[in-house]
């Protein structure tokens, strides 16, 4: 089994292709939007600041693809600054528009809560209710802003900092936005990274 | 809420793990090859290697031919992340910013800096600005010396001109996303942490600290755990020699009722 993993320049891909390669799939980096288009499953990685990223989505015309990946129904998972991305805007270090394939926005830790930040380590995700509930477990968290989904049924999980957050959304059964990092998560990490693309 | 972390630090010299004692005495635990897949195993919230060789020379001594020889301390890293499902951090030596590219590309998710956050702080303010604070771990080996913390370099063994509050000031300055605390004088003795000084260290600092150093039983985690603000706990050599030392320990954490995964 394939999955293409979007490179777009925007932090470590190593993790999330060795947890991909480790749990049986072949991955294909993927660069350009023709390549998206030969995949049914797609991991959308990233680590750093929201605005730089949807920029060099956009001038490779990665976004687009992405977008008609989401319209075809194909699997798309965004994880940490991936999951971000999927959401219409964010206000990291200005206004930005994203992929907007959950409803809602991006905003940041600072403000909201008086713990450190970044949010950094193990914490605990829920998923409330419903099919996802045994994934409930602790995940490995890196991040300064945090998701709010329109609309609740978008919610897969939620964590605990100073205040509930989204820590996971969805939306349909096909998109799939992780806060946390299932690829340094252990096992619980590999199994939820199993589920969402089988 | 996030959760204390307990965490094994590896050490590899030439090739090999080795325990330590006061950053001195270095005796062979194993193959690298065969030390990595079981720590790999375990369900570990984070790993942390140093490197400290000295010669730069590797040679895992394979001692079965299914399993291939190292050569280099990138060979290693990739070999260490191919199967590690967990934050893992890499350092030991650490002089320049293509070095801190490198491990970070090859899978390490922070690197830890020793010598260079004092020898050449501008390299360490651009992998900041580069790569990130959660990708910089700043490591303070120290002494307590007439009663007070004396920080070191160079395994040990240059004194530098710091005095704690200055030293937490500089850290503060220069934007590290963490602090790797360690004792030599504890390490490798197995007497417990030095909670007077990881108190202070921790109280000055307003980022995560790691605490190492002294570590013999479950019960010397307990004591470094109460520390207020502590983010982790780190040993070395103890779980080497212990039979499924990390979840037993993990397990006796979690029933005081302290905040583990």
């Amino acid at each position: 089994m394939k999955v293409g993993v979007v490179n777009y320049g925007m932090g470590n891909l190593a993790s999330v292709v060795n947890a991909l390669e480790f749990i049986g799939y072949t991955v294909d980096l993927i660069d350009a939007p023709e390549q998206v288009e030969k995949h049914s499953r797609l991991i959308l990685p990233g680590v750093g600041a929201f605005g730089k990223a949807m920029n060099r989505l956009r001038s490779s015309a990665l976004d687009k693809a992405i977008v008609n990946a989401s319209e075809q129904s194909k699997t798309i998972i965004g994880i940490c600054l991936g999951m971000q991305l999927l959401f219409s805007r964010s206000s990291e270090f200005g206004n930005h528009e994203g992929l907007n394939l959950i409803a809602g926005e991006v905003l940041p830790f600072s403000g909201e809560t008086d713990l450190r930040v970044p949010h950094l380590g193990w914490n605990e995700a829920r998923s409330p209710e419903g099919e996802f509930s045994e994934f409930s477990s602790d995940f490995y968290f890196v991040h300064s802003f945090y998701c709010v989904p329109t609309n609740e049924s978008d919610v897969l999980f939620t964590t605990n900092y100073g205040f509930e957050f989204c820590s996971g959304a969805k939306f349909g059964d096909h998109i799939y936005g992780l806060q946390f990092h299932p690829e340094k998560s252990q096992q619980a990490g590999l199994r939820l990274l199993k589920r969402l693309l089988s | 809420m996030v959760k204390l972390r307990l965490i094994p630090v590896l050490y590899i010299k030439n090739g090999l793990i080795v325990r330590s004692e006061r950053f001195q005495e270095h005796k062979i635990i194993g193959n690298l090859i065969n030390e990595v897949r079981r720590y790999n195993q375990w369900d570990i919230d984070e790993l942390v290697y140093i490197d400290i060789s000295r010669e730069r020379v590797y040679d895992s001594r394979r001692d079965d031919h299914k399993i291939k020889r190292i050569s280099s301390i990138d060979e290693a890293l990739n070999l260490i992340a191919k199967e590690c499902f967990m934050p893992l951090t890499f350092g030991g030596g650490i002089r320049d910013l293509p070095t801190i590219k490198k491990y970070l590309k090859n899978g390490a998710d922070k690197v830890v800096l020793n010598k260079i956050l004092h020898s050449n702080k501008a390299i360490a303010k651009q992998a900041i600005e580069l790569f990130g604070a959660q990708a910089i771990v700043a490591s303070l080996d120290y002494r307590v010396i007439r009663g007070e913390i004396v920080f070191f370099v160079d395994n040990g063994t240059q004194a530098l001109p710091y005095s704690v509050e200055e030293m937490a000031d500089f850290i503060h300055d220069l934007g590290c996303g963490e602090v790797l605390f360690t004792s030599i004088d504890n390490d490798g003795m197995g007497g417990g942490y030095d909670i007077k000084s990881i108190s202070k260290m921790v109280s000055l600092l307003k980022i995560p600290v790691v605490a190492c150093g002294g570590a013999i039983s479950a019960f010397d985690f307990m004591e470094a755990a109460k520390v207020p603000g502590i983010s982790g706990i780190a040993a070395g050599n103890m779980f080497h020699f212990t039979e499924n030392i990390y979840p037993r320990s993990k397990a006796k954490l979690k029933s005081k009722q302290l905040h583990f995964r």
